[in-house]
């Protein structure tokens, strides 16, 4: 295959950034999208120029790590795949393929593709866990869980925090992540004791990254490599609004 | 050096029992007085972090990741064992332990395994209670699955992903403790030297990937959990960030390597589909349950579409050869026989490496719509990557680097020969022996992390009282300035060629003479040919850009270089293992039927090796390994 890449260059958060354009010849339909990106950056080191950066590490659509925005969807044209997944046959012979990182206020560009995606660790650090000591928990059948229920709990673990769903959304909101992790613990006996405040703390810890708020638009589901379901967010602002009601009552 | 295992007395069903109660503690109050160092924030590093933090000591932890969660513990699939017992089928902790060293082929340490056995039902109960969502019958309790070398149903699972779900649980308590203040995470650290002071590991140099920085962290004690060296051979199933450099610059200031040559090729990967291949892909083995492999048994039809040959010119060879297992031959055995079959010039597919896993038969059998139920997932993600529709047209896979048995050894209380220098999970050696079964990476991670380094490090602590060094002092600096003229190095090396290419090469190199199967002098040829890269390294490499940002070449060169020397250590073990046992195949010692031979007499040791300086032979020495409890016996699947 030949290609034509149109791709964001930046050196730093604070520098400029512009678009580049790369020729790219003899592209095997069977090369995994980053694949590609290795092949142009050989290329570029031949030429004496400094290779793109992007983000990958496990190639394999489950460590999150991989982004990128190929001709404007998050993770690029084929549903329910990461980046490092889409496959180059996909693409036409003779495309120009844009790519860009991750847009987001809350998701600073590191270099290049690639940005900063911390805040979705602070997200989780403000109440997306369980407070469980190590070795003080009681027998893993004392407590019996429904199979309907762990399974939807499973639905919601299955997020692996790429931020495709921010990058997807208007307006830059982390409700589709946050939800997916709220949702998770708060769907079991063991998330209980702890679920009001999970989801006030985690929520605050949005805003306070720079998250915009959620319209209800749906791009996040649409772009999500897991198919994470927007009745997570539903879910979410049940359970805020109890959890607020009940701070406002006590 | 000296190798001094430091197994408690007593029987093996009391050690660790009694180990604890003669180790020493520190109160709760004097904990904070006492800094840790964690690399790595996988199953081990990150249930280390969590639960060492939550103790009270100041815990700093690293990782080379945006962030601890993307560790690649992450994509285990299978699930985790525990001998819990829940089904009633027989299983105990005595059967877990005596299943694990047989399946370790008898190349392990049995008081480390029986430990392993005995905190497995824990790890199941700790991670329940953080919320993982393992898998549940309908009457709500949990359900489990069988897993090769196996009789009992022991495997945990939440669906393909326990790892990640896994992970996620250690991830959660981790941030639980990053927020409380009492963990700090250091992410896109990448750490570069340990730094030993009068002879004990009080601290680590590593460089901040993003601005370039290279900073010194001083401490009480150094644990290190930095995964496997599977990535040596370039192409794995590994992350592609995995590496051997923080391992292996232990190694160089002292931490005894152990059994380099033991690495694990699963069988079940997805074909290599052209040079521009940067990672391989694991498929299930519980495929086998429903797939049929065979290859054609004319080398004359294997250009032919599958659908063109008939059943009677199809050789089923696991059927053939291992009639009692069929296709749910152990791991080991699987890979080696596809290997003989592209070897013979029957392989399918690109290169010709690469045999069939039929559904046909399955599907004729129970419906296209079970299978679909059943393995849905992994075709869509076969049909992803290759393009092909394997209802209609049968897979084809070929075995790939998958794991890794060998690492740093590490004694009963999981201590290097390096003082003060711990190794948790994937990075140590201890428990696997030469295979390791499926489903116990995750129990072994998790069970160093959360129940074992926590009573050890303790006992460490404890005996040498607290005073981590001041990170600027002179060592510390002396450590500083050979990591920074390093990096400076590779940034003015004035060549053609990329690290990448240098470290393909050196993948070519191990799988074509320290893949599958070994010999003397393929081995002796194998270690020429990579001196010969390592000086070409030396003369001809490329790294672009400057040391004070993002430079993804920079890294590279870093582990590429690493790499080559540990890749020359590991055929120098693979060569002096003069025997063939679990996932080592020396063809020298071989059946008429091709089957593994063990030399019990010769090599019952674990081998461990000195590093004496660069350029230097390293020298190899022998933990003898003891077996009290179990009978050593061959290994048969027929």
């Amino acid at each position: 295959m030949k290609l034509q890449l149109k791709i964001w260059r930046q050196d730093g958060s604070e520098d400029p950034g512009q678009f580049e354009m790369h020729d790219l010849n003899g592209v095997s339909e069977d090369c995994s999208f980053l694949e590609m990106l290795d092949l142009l950056n050989e290329q570029l080191l031949e030429n004496g120029k400094e290779p793109v950066s992007f983000d990958h590490d496990c190639r394999e659509g489950i460590c999150g790590t991989c982004s990128l925005t190929i001709n404007g969807l998050p993770h690029g044209p084929e549903d329910s795949t990461t980046t490092c997944q889409l496959h180059m046959r996909k693409f036409r012979d003779g495309e120009t393929i844009t790519i860009e990182p991750f847009r987001a206020k809350a998701f600073p560009v590191v270099r290049d593709l690639v940005v900063d995606r911390s805040p979705f660790d602070k997200i989780i650090q403000a109440g997306g866990y369980v407070s469980v000591r190590t070795g003080s928990a009681p027998d893993g059948n004392a407590i019996p869980i429904a199979k309907q229920d762990a399974d939807l709990a499973m639905d919601a673990a299955a997020c692996i925090g790429c931020g495709a769903c921010v990058a997807a959304c208007k307006n830059a909101s982390a409700m589709l992540f946050t939800s997916a992790k709220a949702g998770h613990l708060n769907l079991l006996p063991q998330g209980q004791a702890e679920k009001d405040q999970r989801v006030l703390n985690m929520v605050a810890a949005m805003d306070e990254a720079g998250f915009g708020n959620c319209r209800n638009y749906g791009e996040c589901s649409a772009a999500c490599p897991k198919d994470i379901s927007l009745d997570f967010i539903a879910k979410l602002n049940r359970d805020y609004s109890v959890a607020s009601v009940k701070k406002i009552l006590s | 050096m000296i190798l001094d295992a430091k197994i408690p007395a007593g029987t093996l069903s009391e050690k660790w029992d009694n180990h604890r109660f003669s180790m020493k503690l520190v109160n709760p109050a004097n904990k904070r007085k006492y800094r840790i160092i964690v690399v790595g924030s996988g199953l081990a590093g990150g249930s280390a972090a969590a639960t060492l933090g939550e103790l009270g000591y100041n815990v700093n932890c690293f990782c080379y990741q945006d962030s601890p969660r993307r560790a690649h513990s992450i994509a285990a699939q299978g699930g985790i064992n525990g001998s819990k017992n829940y089904q009633n089928d027989g299983d105990s902790i005595h059967r877990l332990f005596y299943d694990t060293v047989k399946g370790g082929d008898f190349r392990s340490r049995e008081a480390n395994v029986y430990r392993l056995a005995q905190v497995s039902g824990n790890i199941i109960d700790q991670c329940v209670a953080q919320g993982v969502p393992f898998a549940r019958e309908y009457g709500g309790l949990l359900a489990n699955r069988s897993f090769g070398g196996a009789q009992v149903s022991r495997t945990f699972y939440a669906r393909g992903q326990t790892g990640q779900q896994l992970l996620l649980g250690a991830y959660s308590s981790l941030s639980r403790q990053i927020a409380s203040g009492q963990v700090k995470m250091h992410n896109r650290h990448e750490m570069l030297d340990v730094v030993v002071v009068n002879g004990h590991a009080k601290g680590i140099i590593t460089r901040n990937l993003i601005t370039g920085a290279i900073e010194s962290w001083s401490a009480d004690a150094v644990i290190l959990a930095t995964g496997g060296y599977g990535n040596a051979y370039f192409l794995s199933t590994n992350a592609t960030g995995c590496n051997v450099t923080a391992a292996f610059r232990a190694h160089k200031r002292g931490a005894g390597f152990a059994n380099p040559c033991y690495t694990q090729i699963h069988p079940t990967c997805i074909p290599v589909s052209g040079d521009h291949q940067s990672k391989l892909t694991l498929m299930s083995e519980s495929l086998r349950n429903d797939g049929r492999v065979w290859v054609p048994k004319d080398p004359a039809d294997c250009n032919k579409s599958p659908d063109q040959i008939p059943e009677e010119a199809r050789d089923y060879y696991l059927e053939r050869k291992y009639p009692s297992f069929g296709n749910l031959a152990p791991r080991d055995i699987s890979s080696r026989s596809a290997k003989e079959a592209c070897d013979n010039g029957l392989g399918v597919g690109p290169g010709g490496r690469g045999v069939y896993l039929d559904f046909s038969d399955a599907i004729d059998r129970f419906g296209e719509s079970m299978i679909r139920e059943r393995y849905g997932n992994l075709f869509q993600m076969y049909e992803r990557i290759t393009g092909e529709n394997a209802y209609s047209r049968p897979m084809r896979i070929y075995p790939a680097i998958h794991y890794t048995m060998g690492g740093l050894w590490v004694d009963y209380n999981l201590m290097s020969t390096l003082p003060g220098c711990f190794v948790l999970g994937e990075a140590n050696f201890s428990d696997h022996g030469a295979n390791r079964l499926g489903a116990s990476a995750l129990m072994q991670g998790l069970s160093d992390g959360y129940f074992v380094i926590p009573y050890t490090v303790a006992n460490y602590l404890a005996e040498e009282g607290a005073g981590a060094p001041d990170p600027d002092g002179p060592i510390f600096k002396e450590a500083i300035d050979q990591v920074r003229e390093r990096v400076a190095g590779y940034l003015s090396s004035g060549g053609k060629r990329s690290s990448r290419s240098y470290h393909k090469e050196l993948g070519h190199i191990m799988w074509e003479f320290a893949g599958m199967a070994r010999n003397a002098s393929g081995l002796q040829k194998a270690i020429g040919l990579i001196q010969d890269l390592k000086e070409d390294f030396s003369q001809n490499l490329t790294v672009p850009g400057k040391g004070e940002h993002l430079n993804a070449e920079l890294e590279r060169a870093s582990r590429t270089e690493d790499f080559l020397d540990f890749g020359e250590l590991l055929c120098r073990d693979a060569l002096e293992r003069d025997e063939s046992c679990g996932g080592h195949f020396r063809e020298e010692h071989q059946t008429a039927e091709g089957e593994a031979v063990r030399d019990d007499e010769n090599f019952s040791h674990a081998a461990v090796w000195e590093h004496n300086g660069q350029g230097k032979e390293p020298t190899r020495h022998k933990e003898d390994l003891h077996f009290e409890n179990v009978k050593l016996a061959v290994r048969s699947y027929k």
